[in-house]
């Protein structure tokens, strides 16, 4: 038995300690968001927040979770659903193509920007390498966490550009 | 004035089992199994909306107008699209062509992804690869080369997304027509019911209004009146001052789902009411061998493991969640068959490429372009250059590993899969099945990315053979490891290359020599250059490896290969590498425009800063012109991508933000390549294995991108997807060049300065 805290609801699950957090949420737990990637910690696909920090969750044992928090692609939201200005950012900048790695993405900017409301360039570069994006939209992630850090003006709504 | 064009490509025997389908090789034969007899059969057959309305118009209150459109109670249209949605932006812009023809209100527009149903075939997309003569046809023939081209698509299985082409074909070919048709019927609907001409009907935002009289309603009210007027399968169609939506930046309808995790990819299957099972898989390390004998005695002692399987081409464990699964198919030892293959490493394979290449010697393979004389004007040139030219192995590594869902019982199959051919995919394991096509379903969502990957579906038959096998509702997933080692590659190649030079420089010969070719067929051809005397040859020589079509295709080996070359002969000719590309453009405006924009804006004819030096090249493909010019910073001494600046002329773009989007993400993928990309073989295996080793571009080595457009218009639409990578490459590699003085003649290039 596993015991935790996952998007601020208390859960207890009947996992191997030693199993990843991603395989508990995604197969355990029916929350798809949170995405496998590589598995051995390379790529962010699978990047939650674990008391607040990002973690690889195909590399993290739901062990080290026991009586912690852990915030999953889920969670970001507001209750009723509403955007995070990151999440807001990513449509004006139109950031996502396939979107595999975006929830990822997402998670590593939230916890970059909580700690560091106006990274730099080399400050986003730290945050950001260990996710990679296949559809290659890293300079439009870019632009969007300058966006949800209002460093730099939003496109306009609706019709972009 | 290019009298250059591609020679015919013959038929290619299969090379492996894997490697079924070449985008042109598998569309030809079904012209060549049924062309003959199809002709004048005609016409899509009515309007099928009866059949299809309970596949896909199930809702309360929707009235499906035809195959491609239905229209809701609250006024909603929804555009029904054939191609799968993999990151290119293509649901959104097929929903934007048919709205815009339709005159709907994009805020109530939306898009669902057609079923794997014949009826959604999509015949322009069969049609532009086989017979691209027949695109702009008459009307008074348009019918029957629509209906020949739909017959074709079924009997082949094509409901295909590749080659750049869902907007060039389906799009202007088909949603255009489907909305231009629906508009006129739900216009003659309305011109009915008031009792006044069709002409003076007005339509706009997904309303109907008629001035004189005073009357209007939403499409809505006419929808179910509409469904039963006569579809015109010729309406006229808007030109460019006439739209509304197309040629807009408008905001795509995927991106919401894909930023809070609710966006479903095909690894996301939780069927409902299906107690999933999960299978890891171990493929063989050297392609064509299977699992003789294995040991699966610690695996059967791991926790959740229910059923171990030796299937001859894989090894499976099936268990309760994925993550025992695949620890306990990797504690399986297993005993594989030997290759007969020669190629034990890539000097090897290179050796095999280098003999082929070695008996066409200076004049002999295939003919794949042939113009004046080369070797006479080779041997009469005042300086000749020759070269040769590598490129490795490479896996498309997309995000979502592969995987696919199957459910099989009471002699019936359901599939849920991430697939870029979901009819094919429907016939092989129907096929392995022993069932019907229609008693199989495939469940298709969001593609995590596929580059071609997903063009090849055996991840999709394994998984009917496992729950064949074991009678659970299973999860297939291979490990990264083994989509990095166990797949289908974009090909190596050797190219020799040799050019003749005029006294000032000009160029009068040029002779290549290569050993692969697949599509597209003109790939390998300077096409755009005015070189006199032009001789392209190729000598086949077998692979190693099974290959697979990989983002642009030939374009990305063949434009690294050419660009490379040219930009040679600009440095033995003395002159700047633009301005000798301009020289040799002088019958190709379009070319010429591109690149003296590219030049423009990249400031290339400005010094540069220190430590920095630019490279540019310029190739077409999919009906796209893309120039490029790539800025590094040489000074660590090891290369770092600073600019990337690129000028693209499709024509006429359709959504422009969206465009540019797609080119930003080749030039990241060509140049991802270009820097490290690479498999290694070790006794005929793959060496490489996952990210650490496989590497990609990441947020602190990708370069400032920055895209323009030429709208040039009056010439068919050209893609998006692929064309923004072949000149990623030679123009790295040129500028490399121009900052060190080291032609760079084999990729990748990061590890020749380590």
């Amino acid at each position: 038995m596993a015991s935790f805290i996952l998007n601020g609801e208390t859960v207890t699950v009947d996992a191997d300690p030693a199993m990843p957090i991603l395989w508990v949420v995604r197969e355990k737990l029916g929350l798809n968001g949170t995405k496998f990637g590589c598995g051995i910690a390379q790529c962010g696909a699978c990047t939650v927040h674990l008391d607040g920090q990002p973690v690889r969750s195909c590399s993290t044992s739901v062990s080290q979770a026991e009586g912690r928090e852990i915030t999953t692609i889920e969670g970001v939201s507001g209750e009723d659903g509403a955007l995070t200005a990151i999440q807001q950012a990513w449509v004006s900048e139109q950031v996502p193509q396939c979107g595999y790695c975006q929830s990822g993405q997402i998670m590593s900017a939230t916890a970059l920007l909580r700690d560091n409301p106006a990274p730099s360039d080399d400050d986003i570069d730290e945050a950001m390498k260990g996710n990679i994006c296949r559809c290659g939209t890293y300079t439009r992630i870019r632009r969007a966490i300058k966006v949800a850090s209002g460093q730099i003006e939003p496109r306009a709504e609706g019709e972009v550009a | 004035m290019n009298d250059l064009t591609p020679g015919e490509k013959g038929t290619k025997k299969e090379r492996s089992g894997l490697s079924k389908w070449t985008r042109r090789g598998f569309i030809g034969a079904g012209v060549l199994a049924g062309g003959g007899l199809l002709i004048g059969i005609g016409v899509r057959p009515g309007n099928p909306i009866d059949r299809l309305a309970p596949k896909v118009a199930g809702g309360a209150g929707e009235q499906l107008i035809n195959s491609w459109v239905k229209i809701d109670a609250d006024n909603i249209v929804t555009a029904i699209v054939p191609h799968c949605e993999m990151g290119q932006g293509a649901h959104s812009v097929l929903g934007q062509m048919l709205a815009d023809e339709l005159d709907a209100d994009w805020n109530l527009v939306r898009v669902m992804q057609a079923p794997a149903d014949g009826s959604y075939v999509v015949n322009d997309t069969a049609r532009m690869f086989v017979a691209p003569f027949t695109m702009n046809a008459a009307d008074w023939i348009e019918p029957t080369w629509n209906g020949l081209f739909t017959q074709i698509a079924r009997m082949a299985d094509v409901m295909i997304t590749g080659g750049s082409s869902s907007i060039r074909t389906t799009g202007q070919h088909s949603m255009r027509i489907a909305g231009a048709a629906a508009r006129k019927m739900l216009v003659g609907a309305a011109a009915d019911a008031w009792g006044v001409p069709a002409s003076e009907i007005v339509t706009r935002d997904s309303m109907l209004s008629h001035e004189a009289s005073g009357r209007s309603a939403t499409f809505a009210e006419f929808a179910s009146a509409a469904a039963e007027q006569p579809m015109d399968q010729t309406p006229v169609l808007k030109t460019a001052d006439q739209y509304r939506l197309m040629g807009r930046s408008m905001a795509r309808t995927d991106i919401p789902a894909k930023i809070n995790g609710t966006a479903e990819f095909g690894i996301d299957a939780m069927p409902e009411g299906l107690d999933l099972s999960y299978a890891a898989t171990i493929r063989p390390p050297v392609p064509g061998t299977s699992a003789l004998r294995m040991d699966a005695s610690r695996a059967r002692e791991m926790p959740g493991v229910l059923q171990i399987l030796n299937m001859g081409n894989f090894v499976a464990v099936v268990a309760d969640s994925y993550w025992q699964a695949n620890q306990a198919v990797n504690a399986i030892d297993i005993e594989w068959s030997q290759s007969d293959s020669p190629v034990k490493t890539m000097e090897d394979q290179y050796a095999v490429f280098a003999d082929a290449l070695d008996a066409a010697g200076a004049d002999g393979g295939e003919e794949a372009a042939a113009r004046g004389n080369a070797g006479e004007a080779l041997a009469n040139a005042a300086s000749t250059i020759e070269a040769e030219y590598r490129v490795p192995y490479l896996a498309h590594a997309p995000m979502e590993p592969i995987n696919c869902t199957a459910h099989y019982a009471d002699g019936k199959c359901d599939i849920w899969t991430s697939t870029q051919v979901p009819l094919m995919a429907r016939s092989e394991v129907a096929g392995i099945l022993g069932l019907d096509a229609e008693d199989v379903t495939i469940h298709h969502p969001y593609l995590g990315g596929a580059f071609g990957r997903r063009l090849g579906s055996e991840y999709v038959g394994m998984a009917a053979r496992v729950a064949q096998a074991t009678g659970y509702p299973v999860k297939l997933i291979w490990s990264r490891e083994e989509d990095t080692q166990k797949a289908l590659y974009r090909n190596a190649d050797t190219c020799r290359m040799r050019a003749g030079l005029a006294e000032n420089g000009g160029l009068q010969a040029y002779d290549s020599v290569f050993t692969q070719r697949h599509d597209p067929a003109e790939a390998c051809v300077p096409a755009m250059y005015s070189i006199p005397n032009t001789s392209v040859r190729v000598a086949e020589a077998p692979l190693h490896l099974p290959f697979q079509a990989w983002r642009s295709v030939d374009h990305s080996v063949q434009g690294f290969f050419i660009e490379s070359f040219i930009d040679e002969a600009a440095h033995a000719a003395g002159a700047d590498s633009v301005e000798y590309r301009l020289s040799l453009l002088g019958d190709s405006p379009r070319h010429k425009a591109v690149l003296e924009k590219v030049a423009e804006i990249s400031g290339w004819r400005e010094p540069a800063a220190e430590g920095r030096a630019k490279g540019v090249a310029i190739v077409e493909s999919f009906g796209t012109i893309v120039a490029e010019v790539v800025e590094v910073d040489m000074s660590d001494g090891t290369p770092k991508l600073a600019n990337v600046w690129a000028v693209c002329d499709a024509g006429y773009v359709m959504n422009p933000d969206g465009f540019r989007n797609q080119i930003e993400g080749g030039i990241v993928f060509g140049l991802t390549a270009a820097m490290y990309g690479e498999l290694e073989l070790r006794d005929g295996a793959i060496v490489q294995s996952n990210f650490h080793d496989y590497k990609m571009l990441r947020m602190n080595e990708v370069p400032e991108i920055e895209v323009a457009l030429i709208n040039s218009g009056d010439v068919p639409v050209g893609g998006a997807g692929e064309p923004g990578l072949p000149p990623a490459a030679p123009a790295f590699a040129n500028a490399v060049f121009a900052a060190t003085g080291r032609r760079l003649r084999t990729l990748p290039i990061a590890k020749q300065f380590a």
